[in-house]
């Protein structure tokens, strides 16, 4: 048969090839130029979280809103334009209550000049109260909203290298959503807490001038706010909180952090957190501490009261020490958090799929001993069924396999746990394809064919229906790829992987193989 | 030669059966349709509705009920403990809630278990978690894959049974055209879905596509017996479940395809034969074929059944019921429907000609 040496050849090269494509896989003893694509793992196999996150970009815009009241506060003060209150509404507006209606020309001018990202949306007028509603601009707030997702991304990739984590993917998603994947975590417990943990540091006055009792009762002053600190009571060993009544003005917050580390007190044998302030946070905490000795300065992290040591003295170089009762893995998880900064909106979870190593490791020995098990089977009764033809057919698969995972490499593709079903499944279709052959051979040989004719026509006939078969589970394999996620995707991969590794073993490779058998080894009886 | 279950000049009156393959499939549809309505639909795992799931191995073997007692203090609200694989120490909890909080729910489940049964005894081996937003886009995902694949079936079968691409680009288009003009009136996408079937299925008869109409009705007959047998036995459906169902469509068409392709070549060969026995001695032909591919594929597919794992088991469950009932449709479904069409094209003809 003509060209047979060249498909010999090609069947050969693709061999080789395929051997090449594999071995990353299996060793990493490799010289410079060879490739370095190994099979990846996915994560229902290698054990990891899977999270999908939200960023509520919201919240930032309203403290964004909520700093711009406080200027306004300040920058009326200072006109001496009295008012009644300055407060954010919904997200983005700010009502402020003036009191005369002269002055509400004068603060537009203000609002004018100094506010340009503030539209001015109205006065109304309540019991002789000017109301002056402002409202941010929607190309600020989307700004804003941008501005907080990437760096949020940022934020989050940087906890995630302080982690130490082999291979992360973190990337957005899509609006407002980040996928992290993290393979080979054991304790997704305390990763989860790092990467979704705001970790907004400020640090608040304790208000001792007026009554704590009140302000609980329901009479709050309005420049306070009462947070709480978690602890643990002495005597009962439960978990209390304390009340304090807070300035609510942040004079310094996590912003402004250079350094963080967890040390040791030997007095009392406890970790805490040492900070130190940049060159400008540690001029303002400098002028904070000397303005304030006496007061309490109030730690607060995610609007959870830390501790609240008293002011003894001006502090100069911008140190400070953050305690409360830590363990140690908590001190280090904190410093981790504050060196890589506050994540500048809250996180919310949409999706998770955590897979415990040892699930993983299980999977992989049950996915394994299944397909060997099926895969030995179909082999065992192809022989008996199909004799030598058989054994032709099993080569075929055996290649089959190679093709097939050394696509999954080459492509730097993903193998899953429903991948290995794929695979398992490859090897029970494709026999299909043989069969279809070797049938159409074993009718042709009835009518009395000689082998060559039988193999040709055999081939021939069967070669269309082999492809419009396999080309519909290939159409859906390529359908389930665009939709799939994740393991979903992984089977996709691998059953459309084998379908093409399948088509070319099936119709040119054994084709090869039958040929060589009848031409060059003149063999009189199909073995079929 | 080898061995041969199926001796050549085999001679099966398939069609002259088909009574009873249309009792029996009518049978298990029906079964499938009234369990359906019992149950107020299929059953919907955490991908498509919502929820947590959390898979725990405990050190010594633990009862469903002290697990539940256990859980009593974290108010879960609706959910349900099941034991997981064999051995009784692994089970799976799954909880209607989903909370994007940092603290999550498997957090205060383990929390609570290792209060409850020891501290160390307690593993999770899993956890997944499906909030609202993504559940949606899961649905809606699934509902699209589902169209597509309609859509590219019928544009596919269409122009490669009836040689005819332009009908198939026809259709593809007209399919289009009319999934467009439901979407405008909002229509959601399952009915979306179902438009679009039932649009491929009048097309094909207006058309008079006989091999195509055939081959999606024995695909959606397949589709049905599995959406039903899963309704039947309890079984969830979640994103795997429905990869499984796209699988079986391209799978059971596959063999379709073999049969059909015989008969096209018997109908060129033989002109005097009657149409339902060329079609008979057709599926008799490719009969050691089809039953070998299923063979093959079943051995592996029971293989992964049995020694899988809990984690791909209703994966598997799905392909496996496809691969049966797809082999069972391309014989005693697809086929029957080609010789009713063609019955009822033929007394048109007579009408026609009588006149």
């Amino acid at each position: 048969m003509k060209g047979l040496r060249w498909r010999l050849f090609l069947i050969l090269g693709i061999f080789f090839l395929t051997l090449m494509y594999l071995m990353p896989s299996l060793t990493s003893k490799l010289p410079e130029w060879w490739f370095t694509n190994k099979i990846q793992l996915g994560l229902d196999l290698r054990g990891g979280i899977h999270l999908v996150l939200e960023v509520q970009a919201k919240e930032a815009v309203k403290a964004t809103v909520d700093r711009l009241a406080e200027d306004i506060e300040d920058g009326l003060k200072k006109e001496r334009i009295p008012f009644l209150g300055v407060k954010r509404e919904g997200v983005s507006d700010i009502n402020i209550e003036l009191v005369r209606k002269k002055d509400v020309e004068q603060f537009h001018n203000i609002v004018k000049k100094e506010y340009p990202e503030l539209n001015w949306v109205g006065v109304k007028t309540e019991d002789k109260i000017k109301i002056v509603k402002l409202s941010l601009t929607g190309k600020r707030v989307s700004q804003i909203e941008h501005l907080a997702i990437s760096q949020a991304l940022e934020t989050i990739r940087n906890r995630i290298d302080e982690f130490g984590v082999s291979e992360p993917d973190i990337r957005g998603c899509g609006g407002s959503r980040i996928l992290v994947q993290l393979p080979g975590i054991r304790d997704p417990q305390r990763a989860i807490s790092i990467i979704g943990k705001t970790a907004r540091l400020e640090f608040k006055l304790v208000d001792d001038a007026h009554s704590l009792e009140d302000a609980l009762k329901g009479n709050i002053p309005p420049e306070d706010q009462i947070l709480y600190e978690a602890s643990i009571d002495k005597r009962t060993g439960e978990q209390i909180e304390i009340p304090y009544l807070l300035e609510k003005r942040t004079l310094l917050t996590g912003d402004y952090i250079s350094d963080a580390r967890v040390l040791i007190d030997p007095e009392i044998n406890e970790p805490y957190v040492g900070i130190s302030f940049n060159k400008q946070g540690a001029k303002i905490f400098a002028h904070i501490t000397e303005g304030h000795v006496g007061r309490r300065l109030a730690i607060v992290l995610d609007n959870k009261i830390h501790s609240a040591p008293v002011i003894r003295e001006k502090i100069p170089h911008g140190e400070a020490r953050i305690t409360g009762s830590f363990t140690l893995e908590e001190a280090k998880d904190l410093a981790v958090v504050l060196r890589a900064g506050a994540l500048p909106a809250p996180i919310k979870i949409l999706e998770e799929r955590t897979i415990g190593p040892s699930l993983g490791q299980d999977s992989i020995q049950k996915g394994f001993k299944a397909s060997l098990i099926g895969g030995s089977l179909v082999i065992v009764f192809m022989i008996i069924y199909y004799a030598l033809s058989g054994a032709i057919a099993n080569l075929a698969l055996f290649f089959n396999l190679l093709l097939i995972m050394a696509g999954l490499a080459a492509f730097k593709a993903t193998l899953t746990l429903p991948g290995i079903a794929g695979i398992a499944l490859t090897i029970g279709m494709a026999v299909d394809a043989n069969v279809l052959i070797f049938e159409r051979i074993r009718e042709e040989v009835r009518l009395g064919r000689t082998p060559r004719a039988a193999l040709d026509t055999g081939y021939g006939k069967a070669f269309w229906t082999i492809f419009d078969a396999n080309m519909t589970t290939l159409i859906t394999a390529l359908i389930l790829f665009q939709y799939g996620t994740g393991p979903v995707r992984g089977f996709a991969v691998t059953l459309s992987l084998g379908i093409i590794a399948n088509m070319f073993t099936a119709i040119f490779m054994t084709k090869v193989f039958f040929n060589l058998l009848v031409y060059k080894l003149k063999l009189r009886h199909l073995s079929i | 030669m080898g061995i041969e279950f199926i001796k050549p000049g085999i001679d099966i009156d398939f069609l002259g059966h088909k009574k009873w393959a249309f009792i029996v499939s009518g049978l298990l549809i029906l079964l499938g349709i009234i369990s359906l309505i019992i149950k107020g639909g299929p059953r919907y795992g955490i991908d498509f509705a919502g929820g947590t799931i959390v898979q725990v191995r405990f050190e010594n073997p633990v009862s469903a009920d002290e697990i539940r007692n256990g859980l009593k203090k974290i108010s879960l609200g609706r959910s349900a403990v099941q034991p997981f694989g064999h051995g009784g120490s692994e089970y799976l909890i799954r909880a209607k809630q989903t909370s994007g909080e940092l603290k999550r729910l498997s957090d205060k489940i383990k929390d609570v278990l290792e209060e409850e049964l020891g501290k160390g005894g307690v593993e999770i081996r899993r956890v997944e978690m499906v909030g609202p937003k993504v559940g949606k886009d899961l649905r809606r995902k699934a509902l699209l894959a589902l169209f597509y694949a309609i859509l590219a079936i019928g544009v596919y079968i269409s122009g490669r049974f009836e040689m005819k691409w332009g009908i198939s680009a026809a259709v593809g288009i007209s399919l289009l055209v009319i999934v467009y003009f439901l979407s405008l009136f909002d229509v959601p996408l399952t009915f979306l879905v179902i438009g679009a079937f039932v649009t491929t299925l009048v097309l094909y008869i207006i058309l008079n596509l006989k091999f195509a109409l055939g081959a999606v009705i024995a695909l959606m007959h397949d589709v049905f017996i599995a959406l039903g047998i899963f309704s039947l036995m309890d079984k969830e459906i979640d994103l795997p479940v429905i990869a499984a169902l796209l699988t079986i469509m391209g799978y059971s068409l596959n063999d379709t395809i073999v049969v059909f392709d015989r008969i096209r070549e018997n109908l060129r060969k033989s002109y005097k034969e009657k149409f339902p026995n060329i079609i008979n001695m057709s599926i008799n032909e490719t009969l050691s074929r089809t039953i070998l591919t299923s063979l093959t594929t079943l051995l592996v597919l029971i293989s992964l059944f049995i020694w899988g794992g809990g984690v791909i088991h209703n994966f598997i469950f799905a392909l496996l019921i496809g691969a049966i009932v797809g082999t069972y449709s391309s014989i005693f479904v697809a086929s029957p429907v080609l010789v009713a069409l063609e019955q009822a094209a033929s007394k048109k003809y007579k009408i026609k000609t009588s006149r």
